[in-house]
């Protein structure tokens, strides 16, 4: 949500800067729902201010890819360059999402899908 | 809006080790925001994707400057299933142009939840194309809308020319055991159909 009195483009213009301007993420394999986690250890002293951001927010538990690009509104590009960054870098951790192993681990999963919901109600 | 780390940032429990996504989508003001809203354990967050004209996702964004690139905006919710399992729930709008988004939605998504609405549901045509040419399996869900011509099922059925297997059911997209029910029926095709394939 943009706030009155910020013009149209101008988080875009800093996201640019935030990126350095590079364009594509280095790993091809991040998701909208690849969960990110802090690793313990790299200080984050050097990163850039954005960086730094991140992975504050990140520190207290795990979050989406998404998640992370919503409450730092940028945009989920944007989102997957520094996250691909900071896995280089040895900052953070990825789960990958959903095992793409075929029709059985399907079977499992969407049961278990089905379960959950059904335990909601 | 402050962007540092919101208060009310929820993670992810402890133990969680699988994320997996569904789509709801539709034309404007059908009901995604509503629905993910009614479902989400979080508040529902946004975030907004750019793409040039012809659809492709701009991460030069050095090229977002430009007057030709658009902004689509995704909202989406969480629902936590179990000790180890998430469910995210993506909104996004059914413009076919916008094909790098779409890319990005339906990779790895398990199918996608179409809400339609009975007053416009030639509107609905253009993003059942798009997850029938992306394969990505569907059931239909009429949000109801009190104002809405009552249409019986088959009609509608008939109108939207569904395959004789894919739901079709009703929902009001604000109210949690209504949702929950439709994306049980939606898990339930998935479940069956790839049960199907398994056996083909
Ligand atoms: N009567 C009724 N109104 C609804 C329902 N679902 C959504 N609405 C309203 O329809 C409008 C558009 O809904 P929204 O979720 O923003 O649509 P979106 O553009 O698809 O995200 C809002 O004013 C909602 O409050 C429903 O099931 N019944
Ligand atoms: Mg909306």
């Amino acid at each position: 949500m943009t706030p009155p009195g910020r013009r149209p483009g101008e988080r875009l213009v800093r996201s640019y800067v935030v990126t350095g301007g590079r364009s594509h993420p280095s790993r091809n394999t991040l998701d909208l729902v690849t969960l990110l986690i802090a690793a313990l250890g790299p200080p984050l002293t050097g990163l850039s201010p954005e960086k730094r951001r991140l992975m504050e927010l990140c520190r207290p538990g795990a979050l989406s890819l998404a998640e992370v690009a919503g409450h730092l509104e940028l945009p989920v590009s944007v989102t997957k360059v520094l996250v691909a960054d900071l896995m280089d870098s040895g900052h953070l951790v990825t789960r990958t999402p959903i095992p793409s192993a075929g029709p059985p681990s399907d079977t499992r999963i969407l049961q278990e899908v089905l379960d959950g919901l059904r335990s909601r109600l | 809006m402050d962007s540092a780390p919101d208060s009310d940032t929820v993670y992810l429990p402890e133990g969680v080790q699988t994320a997996v996504k569904l789509l709801v989508v539709g034309h404007f003001a059908v009901g995604k925001t509503t629905f993910v809203g009614a479902l989400s354990e979080i508040r529902p967050l946004r975030t907004e994707e750019v793409m040039t004209q012809a659809g492709a996702l701009v991460d030069d964004l050095a090229g977002t400057r430009d007057k030709t690139t658009t902004t689509v905006a995704l909202d989406f919710g969480r629902v936590t299933l179990n000790d180890t399992l998430v469910l995210y729930l993506f909104g996004a709008p059914g413009q076919r142009r916008f094909t790098g988004l779409w890319q990005d939605l339906t990779r790895g998504a398990l199918g996608a939840l179409v809400l339609a609405d009975t007053r416009r549901l030639d509107q609905s045509f253009e993003v059942m194309g798009v997850l029938e040419e992306l394969g990505l399996p569907y059931a239909v869900a009429l949000n109801d809308f009190d104002d809405g011509p009552g249409h019986g099922l088959d009609e509608v059925r008939e109108a939207l020319d569904l395959l004789p297997a894919t739901p079709l059911l009703r929902c009001d997209a604000r109210d949690r055991v209504s949702a929950t029910e439709t994306l049980i029926a939606l898990v339930a095709h998935l479940l069956a159909r790839t049960g199907e394939l398994e056996h083909a």
